[in-house]
């Protein structure tokens, strides 16, 4: 890798030991993926709020240990300088406010807010979300940045046509110290053409079919860009919202593993299915049917056999204040079944405007609740005796049964709620 | 009769272990359990597995983000994979050498020689992979 004046002095040292770690890594790390010179970028997303998880591992809480060995992958404890870039906090493990419903104690709860409280010395935006871009991280088209959580770079790169590959703790950690990220991969125009495309003959029209959409075409693509058209994607439907693209990247990026996707009249890179392609012809092309969507659903289904639901997780990727506000109206003058908690998961900034509009209330006094900063899936908890879920969210659909163990269902929204009102999941 | 596979080393290094062959590329976080290094994915070919101490032998890597991380942790809890012998590079894999600095080795033409439980040499080297297989 070809490395510039600035770059050989971090990686001598010039800087101290966490900038030449940072870099060496970044040099590592970017030669395994051919990268042949390493690019400046102003804009990354990491997680590096430290819990119990990794606490344990290394027998200290101090937040400047835990930093120095999972985020920079180091043996030693080095002192770390301001961070060169501008770096944000993705989502964490736990609600600062609300840790006690996660089972938490309370010295672990204090852990957390030291590890929080050392990123925000060294110059972190604690937005603490999958969904930065919906809290005011909202990078320009054709910025170059370092973002971690699958579900924010399909988004940046596909939506706003930002460039990122996806990073990881340790790689974004190494962005934010230096200011630098390999240049390679979804940074090269090369590489953010379609190779796949998708004749989509299903009608796609409500937020729970992008999701089921999404998850079947990462299922189809893996790792290719695909280019989306048909049928199902014209007519009554219009474009999709903010919130379907969400869903849809989210759920593509958990089955496969798409980085990014094209929808031509809504993406802005490509106005028209040849110009995804960049005027090839695509390596592979799949066909969405109702056959499809039906084995999606049931795939999405398949650890759930009891229908007494424990457990309702809405807001995956968090929910925007639309969302928020659905599950409100729904709930608005109703009370949950005994037996089944619903917990909303929405960015803590959306969270303050959903208790000023009244959202938060209204869900609280049908007995559920709202939280911020952390999902089940990243912090591992849920509700006490929480044996079978229900969300609205493939993506979560697919990683909390694994993570945690227990059954779920997936379904819309208001199939969501209703369950959490009647404590079951409606027969088939 | 020991077989010699050739292909290209990738992270330099050698290491011997049982080798375990994933027919699906592997997820990182919600993929495996850092404490014993299951596969806990659901629906995965070979769920159920662990990758501690094996040479794993996967089309690549895939899913969320978290997959250095996880793979990190499974390192400093003793779950990891001494060697890697893979399909395809991305930017989750190539961001979990780096970290895991375990031999690593891709572009074996017969791949499919590898069946899970075979003894493997991996030499990151000299990018090859024998196999010394029981009976």
């Amino acid at each position: 890798m070809q490395l510039s004046p600035a770059d050989e002095r971090m990686l001598a040292g010039d800087h101290g030991p966490a900038v030449a770690a940072a870099l060496d890594l970044l040099v590592r790390y970017g030669d395994l993926m051919g990268a042949e010179r390493l690019v400046d970028t102003d804009n990354v997303c990491g997680a590096n709020i430290f819990g119990p998880r990794h606490a344990r591992v290394l027998g200290t809480t101090d937040p400047a240990a835990l930093f120095s060995r999972f985020s920079l992958d180091l043996d030693a404890t080095v002192d770390v300088p301001p961070f060169r870039a501008h770096s944000c906090q993705l989502i964490g493990p736990r609600d600062r406010d609300r840790w006690d419903l996660q089972g938490i104690t309370p010295d672990d709860a204090a852990a957390m807010d030291d590890s929080e409280r050392y990123l925000a010395e060294k110059g972190v935006d604690l937005l603490s979300t999958c969904t930065p871009y919906q809290v005011g991280n909202v990078p320009r088209y054709g910025e170059h940045c370092a973002w971690m959580e699958s579900s924010a770079v399909v988004y940046i790169n596909s939506v706003l046509g930002a460039r990122t590959n996806t990073e990881g703790r340790e790689s974004s950690a190494a962005s934010m110290l230096t200011g630098r990220t390999p240049y390679c991969g979804y940074h090269l125009d090369a590489h953010r053409r379609a190779t796949h495309l998708v004749d989509v003959r299903h009608p796609v029209r409500t937020t729970e079919d992008w999701n089921v959409l999404g998850y079947w075409v990462g299922r189809q693509v893996q790792d290719a860009v695909p280019v989306l058209t048909g049928p199902g994607l014209t007519g009554a439907t219009g474009v999709p919202t903010p919130v379907q693209l969400k869903q849809f990247g989210a759920a593509a990026a958990s089955s496969g593993d798409v980085e990014m996707f094209h929808l031509p009249g809504v993406t802005p890179e490509a106005r028209t299915v040849p110009e995804a392609l960049g005027g090839r012809e695509p390596a592979a092309v799949s066909v969405y049917d109702a056959g499809a969507r039906a084995a999606t659903v049931a795939s999405l289904c398949r650890t759930a056999t009891d229908r007494d639901v424990d457990f309702v997780m809405i807001g995956c990727p968090h929910a925007s204040l639309e969302q928020v506000r659905e599950v409100a109206r729904l709930l608005e003058g109703r009370r949950l079944a005994d037996s089944t908690a619903l917990w909303v998961f929405t960015p803590r900034a959306l969270r303050t405007v959903a208790e000023r509009s009244g959202y938060v209330a209204a869900i609280e006094k049908a007995g559920a609740r709202v939280l911020s900063d952390t999902c089940p899936a990243i912090g591992q908890f849920l509700p006490p005796g929480t044996r079978v879920f229900a969300t609205d969210s493939a993506k979560q659909a697919h990683y909390l049964p694994a993570i945690m163990g227990v059954q779920g269902w997936f379904g819309s929204v208001r199939t969501c709620v209703t369950a959490a009102l009647d404590g079951r999941w409606p027969d088939a | 009769m020991p077989e010699l596979l050739r292909g290209r080393g990738v992270v330099a290094g050698r290491a011997s272990g049982p080798a375990l062959v994933c027919t699906a590329p592997v997820s990182g976080w919600g993929g495996i359990d850092p404490a014993t290094g299951t596969i806990v994915e659901n629906g995965h070919p070979q769920h159920g597995r662990s990758v501690a101490g094996t040479v794993l032998v996967v089309p690549g890597a895939k899913g969320s983000s978290g997959w250095s991380g996880q793979f990190h942790l499974a390192k400093l809890l003793g779950t990891a994979p001494l060697a890697i012998v893979f399909g395809h590079m991305n930017s989750k894999l190539a961001l979990g050498l780096a970290v895991l600095r375990v031999p690593a080795v891709t572009g074996l033409a017969t791949a499919g020689a590898i069946r899970t439980g075979d003894g493997l040499e991996v030499d990151g080297t000299a990018g090859t992979v024998l196999i010394r297989r029981e009976g």
